[in-house]
């Protein structure tokens, strides 16, 4: 055939990019293929397709939609985390003229994909999910305010996954670190697919992630039940509030620094390169402006988390509630003041280093505010150390370590040497680990019973607590060892054999957190095994405050049968104690939205987009994009968007509760 | 939201847990609260093009200077152009509350024209600086120009689609509450992108100038 042609066809994208020759990718693409096809045939053999799509891919049910996202992010994990395994596998052995098993090509790749997939794909997801199920819950609202866009925001995070997985068997991910930092990441010294990948993932995803921060804090503001002024809403309302105004106000940063990236790539401007008045220099600033305020929108909502928790297992208010809040609104607009911490060898001079080194110490004071509110409401408290609490008290101690070695890297002089160092890798992965995952984790064990109707396992649950937190600790003390003694991140071989006992131990501590999630993985099945003894048909399994424990467990789909009315910042606490009696009659139809595919359709033809301009693939790019308006512009000419859950069934729903209630106070 | 509840506060008596008489939301209530938002984190992209442009804008790499490239008299009746589609814009607002279906659409058609001619301006005003060899790739001033002014462009282009839409849909459907709405959206983005275009003119046309 004519080579034009093909190139015209099919873009760069040739036969040599599926990696055959790599017997560690050929053996995954194996697992995952496998894998997946066996998916296939469950689904196929017992006919869940039509029920997955009607019930699920197209549902504009928010606690669907957050349940989706928790399945999206803990898959996600895995592969993130199979990343760090090979990582720490690499470390370990590659000693003594040892070149390790894994070649540069592909180690680079493994680092850059490990830092991406972590947060974007399962941090985010996780967070997201979370907040999407919980928050309309907390606030006495039905729905979110945009249930389409929750909906089309949630496959623009799959398609973003999707085409960084794809690139794990066509083609191959960036080789430049998780921020891909110009010159390197320009087409000079990338020439291939890897940072295109990135680019387009991000990019997706992106979409996605700015739509559901709009939407979330329309929700907030504008759906909260009556008498739920903004100093009675549930603190991880609070949080997620911040955290939905830091993505609103952080994300479009990235999207632009990547598209003046792609510019660069694509059509050869000169924004970050060496010549032509380009200033590579100006994407750091540019990313980071975007990157310091995501550790907060990631980890702003687990101390959301960590307050319902600390309040519900002390048995007590929560602690300065008001400080709380103050501190967590302090905390965002803080977190806009210190991107330049994170390159203060850039040599802006003493006084910029300065100014940038004192607003990053100042953060540790709301933050330590919060922890004290923390202490003191377990202070005289009840506390029972259920799951969600351990991880609490985990967080607790982690962290506050984290927190102070954050304060030393905020010192610019001790920053010039540590900088780049494994003494970073070690901050950051103790306070995203300790702060962030914990409480996701935290979150998961609270709020599950809530999702399903039956509470997880706890056995399993306090294995993978301990394989976790102890597995953690052995992963990354040495780091900071390693870090003070000078090793820079990323290296793949090493010459001094001393160090090698530390990153043998390292290794030791990701075995453990396999265990750890392993455990997690066992606990979900034993627990869906186990669900009739662990169901809980009081929809309130901890004893709890927050509203989103007055309705049934897993609540119907209209949430609440009748918009509660708060009075008090612990508002279903204050039912309970005020005598709250269920409404039994006087059931009415419900307003909600209806199911639509367009989210996904439109997604799909965002990935397909994103898939051809990785492989400059024109035509088919143009084609999707068309496609795109064209489906966007067709959706909004569909006016009848909603419909009534009739008051029969309502009422079927209520008595159906009011049985099992009644069964339950019996026994 | 309109709620009929009884807030009983008096002690002894029970307190009301439930909203009782519930009414529908009524439809869209968060779209102008959302839109805002989403305006503003649009506003957020220009405003770190016009940051990349304040970086990098005086680094012309031995190449064309704004003095050679701008003439501010096009550019003047280009924004005479957006500025006038601004009004046109505001009148269909204003017939529309009257419920004037024929005019709002001839002024939303004028409109549309408006638009048209500024982005015909803008594109020979392109093509006119690529002809001299002062292409995005020339210098970081160019990328930074090109990607600033052309991103200005792209909004609009996707404006002039959206007016499109509209005008189909309230052609079809009439001036129906939903239809209200959106205009009202498109309204408040296309003021948006003239508040954005003042910011270019003065920041990157005038201010090039004095350089």
């Amino acid at each position: 055939m004519n080579p034009d042609l093909v190139k015209m066809i099919f873009g760069r994208l040739n036969l040599d990019a599926l990696p055959i020759h790599e017997p560690i990718l050929v053996g995954t693409f194996a697992v995952v293929a496998t894998g997946g096809l066996a998916l296939f045939a469950i689904v196929t053999y017992f006919r869940l397709w039509s029920y997955l799509w009607r019930e699920w891919f197209t549902t504009v049910d928010h606690k669907r939609i957050g349940i989706m996202y928790m399945i999206l992010g803990i898959v996600m994990l895995l592969r993130g985390f199979a990343d760090a395994l090979m990582m720490r596998l690499q470390q370990a052995i590659a000693f003594n003229g040892s070149d390790g098993y894994l070649p540069a090509h592909h180690y680079d790749q493994v680092f850059t994909a490990h830092g991406v997939i972590m947060i974007f794909f399962v941090a985010m997801p996780l967070v997201t999910g979370l907040m999407n199920y919980v928050v309309p819950l907390q606030i006495g609202a039905r729905d979110v305010s945009f249930p389409f866009l929750n909906n089309f925001s949630f496959w623009m995070t799959v398609g973003g996954a999707v085409l960084v997985m794809m690139s794990l068997f066509v083609g191959e991910f960036a080789r430049t670190g998780w921020l891909a930092y110009p010159p390197l990441s320009n087409i000079g010294y990338s020439p291939d697919v890897g940072v295109d990948y990135y680019i387009w993932g991000l990019q997706v995803a992106g979409v996605g992630t700015t739509l559901s921060g709009i939407n979330l804090i329309c929700t907030i503001v504008k759906l909260r039940a009556p008498g739920m002024t903004m100093m009675k809403m549930p603190v991880f309302t609070w949080t997620s509030l911040c955290t939905n105004v830091l993505i609103v106000a952080s994300f479009p940063v990235l999207t632009a620094v990547l598209a003046l990236l792609s510019l660069d790539r694509y059509v050869g401007t000169n924004f970050f390169t060496n010549d032509f008045g380009g200033n590579p220099m100006m994407y750091v600033n540019l990313i980071w402006i975007w990157g310091h305020p995501e550790v907060y929108i990631l980890v702003l909502p687990a101390f959301g988390i960590f307050s319902e928790v600390t309040a519900t297992f002390s048995g007590k208010r929560l602690f300065g509630y008001t400080s709380m809040v103050y501190a967590t609104v302090v905390i965002t607009i803080l977190s806009y003041l210190v991107w330049l911490h994170h390159f203060f060898t850039m040599g802006s001079g003493a006084s910029v280093n300065s100014f940038f080194g004192i607003t990053t110490m100042i953060i540790s004071i709301p933050t330590g505010a919060k922890m004290f509110n923390w202490l003191f409401t377990m202070y005289r408290g009840r506390i029972r150390f259920e799951l969600p609490m351990m991880w609490t008290v985990a967080f607790m101690l982690t962290f506050v370590i984290g927190g102070m070695t954050g304060v030393l890297l905020a010192v610019p002089p001790a920053d010039f040497v540590l900088h780049n160092s494994l003494f970073l890798i070690a901050h950051f992965h103790n306070v995203i680990i300790g702060g962030v995952l914990f409480g996701l984790f935290a979150g998961i064990n609270y709020w599950f019973p809530k999702a399903f109707g039956f509470r997880l396992d706890p056995f399993w649950g306090k294995l993978s607590f301990w394989f976790w937190v102890s597995g953690f600790y052995f992963a990354f003390m040495p780091l900071y060892v390693l870090g003070l003694m000078g090793v820079t991140r990323r290296l793949r071989v090493f010459d001094d054999p001393t160090l090698q006992i530390w990153f043998v131990i390292a290794a030791f501590g990701a075995f453990l957190i396999l265990l750890g999630i392993g455990a997690m993985l066992v606990q979900f099945a034993v627990s869906i095994l186990r669900r009739e003894q662990l169901k809980d048909t009081t929809g309130d399994p901890w004893n709890a405050r927050t509203l989103e424990w007055a309705t049934s467990s897993p609540p119907p789909d209209y949430n609440f049968a009748f918009t509660p009315v708060v009075y008090d910042n612990d508002a279903w606490w204050d039912m309970k104690r005020r005598g709250y009696r269920r409404p039994l009659t006087g059931f009415r139809p419900i307003h909600m939205p209806s199911s639509t595919g367009t989210g996904i359709i439109l997604a799909g033809f965002a990935t397909v987009m994103g898939f051809a301009l990785i492989w400059y693939i024109w035509w088919l790019a143009a084609v999707s994009f068309v496609a795109l308006l064209a489906v966007a512009i067709g959706h909004t000419f569909n006016y009848h968007r909603d419909f009534h859950i009739p008051a029969d069934e309502v009422v079927r729903t209520e008595d159906a509760r009011t049985r099992v209630l009644a069964a339950g106070a019996q026994t | 939201m309109s709620v009929a509840t009884n807030r009983i506060s008096v002690q002894g008596s029970e307190p009301v847990f439930h909203v009782i008489d519930e009414h529908d939301h009524p439809e869209g209530a968060s779209t102008m609260l959302g839109f805002w938002i989403y305006l503003m984190s649009d506003c957020l992209i220009f405003a770190m093009l016009f940051a990349t442009y304040g970086v990098l804008g005086g680094n012309y790499a031995a190449g064309p200077a704004p003095k050679d490239l701008f003439d501010l008299k096009l550019v003047a009746l280009n924004t005479t152009m957006l500025l006038l589609s601004s009004i046109t814009y505001g009148f269909a607002m204003l017939t529309m509350e009257k419920s004037k279906i024929g005019q709002t659409q001839l002024w939303l058609a004028i409109t549309g024209l408006f638009g048209l001619a500024f982005l015909g301006i803008e594109l020979t005003e392109f093509a006119h600086m690529i002809h001299e060899g002062a292409t995005p790739q020339r210098s970081a001033f160019l990328s930074s120009f090109f990607t600033l002014v052309g991103t200005h462009g792209l909004h609009v282009t996707f404006g002039l689609v959206w007016l499109v839409t509209l005008m189909v849909q309230t052609a079809r459907f009439g001036l129906t509450t939903a239809n209200r709405r959106r205009l009202m959206c498109l309204s408040m983005f296309w003021h948006f992108l003239d508040v954005v275009w003042i910011g270019v003119f003065t920041f990157v046309y005038l201010l090039g100038m004095l350089r």
